[in-house]
């Protein structure tokens, strides 16, 4: 039981980085702000999630844990905000998704 | 592993101060600052300087950002003098650069133990605090008790910072009423930044409170507590306009504030040499010295923390209502 709880997690934790990953190359990689900041989501949610649960695993029940809780009830409401936020001001300074531009040769700052 | 993370903290510490010298879009260099205040905060996590790193990341990645935008709000984005190679001040700046390379040069080694500051007063604050003062986080014991007075200049700089600020954004139009016909916030049509504001910011307030009282007992105290809740009153400004805001806590409530914090401080002095002690000697308030050591931590503890929590706020309001008198006089 306890090495499958100790795998468990590492896979979790594996899945997390490689998310992590996946969203910074996205950030650097995506062509503008929008798909950026979608980049950015997942790893804001996703990977937070995978990395939370896998540590959680290996604290087992305790203090630890109950915080490990906190801090992901804590990600899962700021982090979609942020994100929101982020997509909303970009759209209120009038900032256009790349094929919505007219001309296709412009890349976001 | 850890001198890996180490290497590659400080490596990223370098770049980032690099890029903020390099930037001119200050907007940027504001951001980049409020990530080497994070990274400044995970070396001290990785150096055990837990205190430290919750301060850091609570003023260095919390506050500090915050009151920079909204300096930016009132002088603009971009930086606006041309650069050219200054050769005085660069030959000033290397010159210090280099005494300052020699004389690091003389210091003892990182960690090493017969240093100064493992030599020194360091082993006595460790062997003797528990039974002198007794409480469990040694380094609020330092700060509040043993070097009681360093942390009053301390709290003197942060008043005295927030009156200057008040003085020359707000001094000659005077503070009352006239800002008061403020228009609602623009918002309005931020219809979830809201809702999640009003959940989290109740949240926020609470653990600025668990931060100042439980200071004895873990990382935490007067600074930290004063500027998370600095930071919910500052989110609910953001969030639903100035002239809420007001109502919630007035700008003349904010400036007795300031000032009350620093009198709380500066009268556990007082009272502990009328009480036949020194100044700042807790020892001297109760009869049992240990109790007397508590009582006094926890009320200057508190001076720190409101006069910390007002002067942010009243720094924050100060640019915000300046920025908007500014606007209005421009129409």
């Amino acid at each position: 039981m306890e090495t499958l709880t100790y795998l468990l997690s590492q896979l979790l934790l594996l899945a997390g980085s490689f998310l992590i990953f996946s969203g910074a190359l996205g950030l650097l990689r995506f062509p503008d702000f929008f798909t950026r900041v979608h980049a950015a989501g997942v790893t804001d949610t996703l990977a937070a999630t995978f990395i939370i649960l896998g540590l959680m695993l290996i604290a087992g029940w305790g203090l630890v844990q109950a915080k490990l809780i906190m801090i992901f009830l804590f990600l899962m409401i700021t982090s979609p905000t942020a994100c929101h936020a982020l997509a909303k001001s970009a759209l209120h300074g009038q900032l256009k998704p790349e094929d919505e531009r007219p001309d296709q040769d412009s890349r976001a700052p | 592993m850890s001198l890996f993370l180490d290497f590659s903290l400080l490596l990223m510490l370098i770049i980032i101060a690099f890029a903020i010298a390099r930037t001119r879009d200050l907007f940027a260099a504001v951001m980049f600052s409020g990530i080497y205040g994070l990274l400044s905060a995970s070396f001290f996590i990785l150096s055990d300087a837990v205190d430290v790193a919750f301060t850091e990341a609570a003023v260095g990645a919390g506050i500090f950002p915050i009151l920079m935008l909204v300096v930016l709000s009132f002088v603009g984005r971009y930086e606006r003098s041309e650069r050219r190679l200054k050769p005085v001040p660069l030959l000033i700046a290397l010159g210090c650069g280099a005494v300052l390379f020699v004389a690091f040069q003389q210091m003892p080694a990182f960690g090493s133990p017969d240093g100064p500051s493992h030599q020194h007063v360091g082993p006595r604050y460790i062997e003797e605090s528990p039974s002198e003062i007794g409480i469990p986080n040694m380094v609020t014991s330092v700060l509040a008790s043993y070097r009681g007075f360093d942390t009053l200049g301390e709290v003197v700089v942060i008043f005295t910072a927030a009156i200057g600020v008040f003085a020359l954004l707000l001094g000659a139009t005077g503070w009352s009423g006239h800002y008061l016909p403020l228009k609602p916030s623009s918002m309005s049509s931020h219809k979830i930044l809201r809702i999640v504001g009003k959940m989290l910011i109740p949240l926020i307030l609470l653990f600025g409170l668990y931060v100042q009282f439980h200071g004895e007992y873990g990382p935490g105290g007067g600074f930290q507590a004063g500027v998370i809740f600095a930071a919910g009153i500052i989110l609910y400004t953001m969030l639903f306009g100035m002239q809420r805001a007001q109502r919630v806590i007035p700008l003349q409530a904010l400036r007795l504030l300031t000032a009350l914090g620093v009198l709380i401080y500066g009268s556990v002095g007082i009272v502990s040499i009328l009480s036949g002690g020194n100044f700042l000697d807790y020892s001297a308030l109760l009869p049992d010295d240990i109790a007397g050591q508590h009582v006094g931590i926890i009320l200057i503890e508190l001076g720190v923390g409101i006069t910390v929590a007002a002067s942010m706020t009243l720094i924050f309001f100060a640019f915000t209502l300046a920025s908007i008198s500014a606007g209005e006089s421009d129409k």
